[in-house]
């Protein structure tokens, strides 16, 4: 049983098409990279996995089953936008009241919370993390904080959407290799999208590149080449590859997708 | 001290705000941390015309101000989807406050009315109104008891409670209900102008001093009471009107509040 299948699936957006006939496969307990500009479709293609966009054509499978809203097996890392205002409880508040979050109820934690918090925030060593209120916590740490809310419900398969945003080099590999440990520990297939592949070099099983609609999956030397990613993007795409480092460029600037981006300046057209 | 015990008006006064700063406190702690105290704001301006048309027909004005809150809380949740809720709120707010001035301009036969209703008439409430807002405060603790867990998850992480199946729509919808009803036990306290003093105030501070949900939402009711306890004794030793203090309370718990570095 794969852990998501995409049988020629079409997802729409406000009537545009964001993915069309995409089709893929990812094998349980297999870390896939995904890939491409703003407004590829990566985020869409995490909601429709979930079950909150419903597909225009073609069939999704999940752990064996179509999505659903509310599947405990996967666990979700949204791509962070800001906190509330008043964001001065803790970590651990967070997670406590998440554990069965969607049920109706009084928001007291039960000592079952408590102790499966407990369980996966050492898990991911972030004990300590979560004792402190969250607007205090940098980036990196907040990420190690929603992964270890992630683990909550055990899951088969996690979705994390751009969890390396205004990282610095060294943070980014440092969540990249976390997710990659405990992902082989726990047999837990990872969709992990990023703005660049070279965080992801080493630790990623297979890539998938998202552009135009479509997309492109298979191991790094399969997909990063000039050939496959330029039609994928229908311009003229070149890779250069150099010291241990890929860089991915296109003329028309249309794999670009770090150049809005204040925390990505510097790195303008790396793939 | 203990003879302000001694008048009836006092004790059910006492009696009063208690019951109302409880709720004040615990809606108001979940108002602040969902960005919606304007909510509240305008819930409230929607009860005056309310209470003043209720009135004019000869009902209680109570039951006018719990039913057009209500209706303005389901309003405000149906509206919020399309249009921009800042503006929505406002012409709601607007609109209300138009209305019950053209109420009070046909109901001239009690003045004192507009005054008590805009700014609140603790010292004036009866036995039988402390029972009613008794059972309001049972009615809206228990919704919010039974939609806390989600309310709390949808409120600090909306994408990810929705993706575990939380309805963002409906649970917004019904906090908004619960919110109506605590506004218009509210107004009894501190009127349609102030309800901020009581809702917003206390639950801000506790929001920036507690760091587990069960301390900052215990101390946001603990805040609401001792500001309602502490305002009837200074009202009653000082003669000035216990919303002034109110108020003034609970800005100055506020401020306090932000000394603290969060």
């Amino acid at each position: 049983m794969s852990a998501v299948v995409f049988d020629r699936v079409t997802v729409s957006h406000g009537g545009a098409p964001v993915l069309s006939e995409v089709s893929l496969s990812v094998a349980p307990g297999e870390f896939v990279g995904v890939l491409g500009p703003n407004g590829a479709g990566k985020t869409t293609m995490m909601r429709a996995i979930l079950g909150l966009i419903p597909v225009a054509a073609g069939r999704i499978n999940v752990l064996g089953a179509p999505p659903r809203r509310g599947n405990a097996a996967i666990g979700y890392v949204p791509q962070f936008r800001h906190l509330q205002p008043p964001a001065c409880i803790s970590g651990e508040t967070l997670l406590l009241n998440s554990t069965r979050g969607e049920r109706w109820g009084l928001a007291a934690p039960s000592r079952d919370d408590h102790a499966a918090v407990a369980h996966a925030l050492e898990r991911i060593g972030a004990t300590e993390i979560a004792r402190r209120p969250i607007n205090r916590l940098s980036g990196g740490e907040r990420q190690r904080l929603y992964i270890a809310q992630a683990l909550l419900g055990a899951p088969k398969l996690m979705l994390l959407d751009e969890p390396l945003i205004s990282l610095d080099p060294a943070r980014q590999r440092a969540i990249v290799e976390l997710v990659r440990k405990i992902a082989h520990e726990l047999g837990i297939a990872v969709l992990f999208s990023a703005h660049e592949v070279n965080p992801l070099l080493g630790a990623i099983d297979k890539v998938l590149y998202l552009g135009a609609g479509h997309a492109a999956i298979g191991t790094i030397d399969e997909v990063v080449n000039e050939t496959v990613l330029s039609t994928l993007y229908r311009t003229k795409v070149r890779v250069l590859r150099s010291d241990g480092h890929i860089f991915v460029l296109a003329e028309d600037g249309v794999l670009d997708g770090h150049g809005h981006h204040p925390d990505h300046e510097g790195q303008i057209y790396e793939g | 001290m203990a003879d302000i015990f001694a008048y009836e008006f006092m004790r059910n006064a006492f009696a009063a705000t208690t019951i109302v700063a409880i709720v004040a406190g615990a809606i108001g702690y979940f108002l602040v941390l969902r960005g919606e105290a304007f909510a509240g704001h305008a819930l409230a301006h929607v009860g005056f015309p309310g209470a003043t048309g209720a009135a004019l027909i000869g009902i209680p004005p109570l039951a006018g101000l719990v039913a057009f809150t209500v209706l303005a809380g389901l309003g405000i949740s149906l509206l919020g989807q399309r249009a921009n809720r800042d503006v929505a709120i406002g012409i709601v707010l607007t609109l209300s406050l138009g209305l019950g001035l053209l109420f009070l301009h046909f109901y001239t036969a009690y003045a004192g009315m507009a005054t008590g209703l805009l700014f609140g008439n603790v010292l004036g409430i009866s036995q039988q109104t402390v029972w009613i807002l008794f059972g309001m405060a049972i009615v809206t603790l228990a919704g919010l008891a039974v939609i806390s867990r989600p309310l709390l998850f949808a409120s600090l992480q909306p994408e990810l409670a929705e993706a575990r199946g939380v309805s963002l729509q409906r649970l917004s919808s019904l906090f908004m209900l619960i919110v109506a009803l605590a506004t218009a036990e509210a107004i009894q306290i501190v009127g349609v102008l102030l309800v901020f003093s009581l809702m917003v105030a206390p639950a801000a501070a506790a929001l920036r001093l507690g760091r587990h949900f069960l301390t900052g939402f215990g101390l946001a009711i603990g805040l609401a009471v001792a500001i309602g306890w502490a305002s009837l004794v200074l009202a009653y030793f000082t003669d000035w009107p216990t919303s002034f203090w109110i108020t003034g309370l609970g800005g100055l718990i506020y401020l306090l509040s932000l000394l603290r570095r969060v």
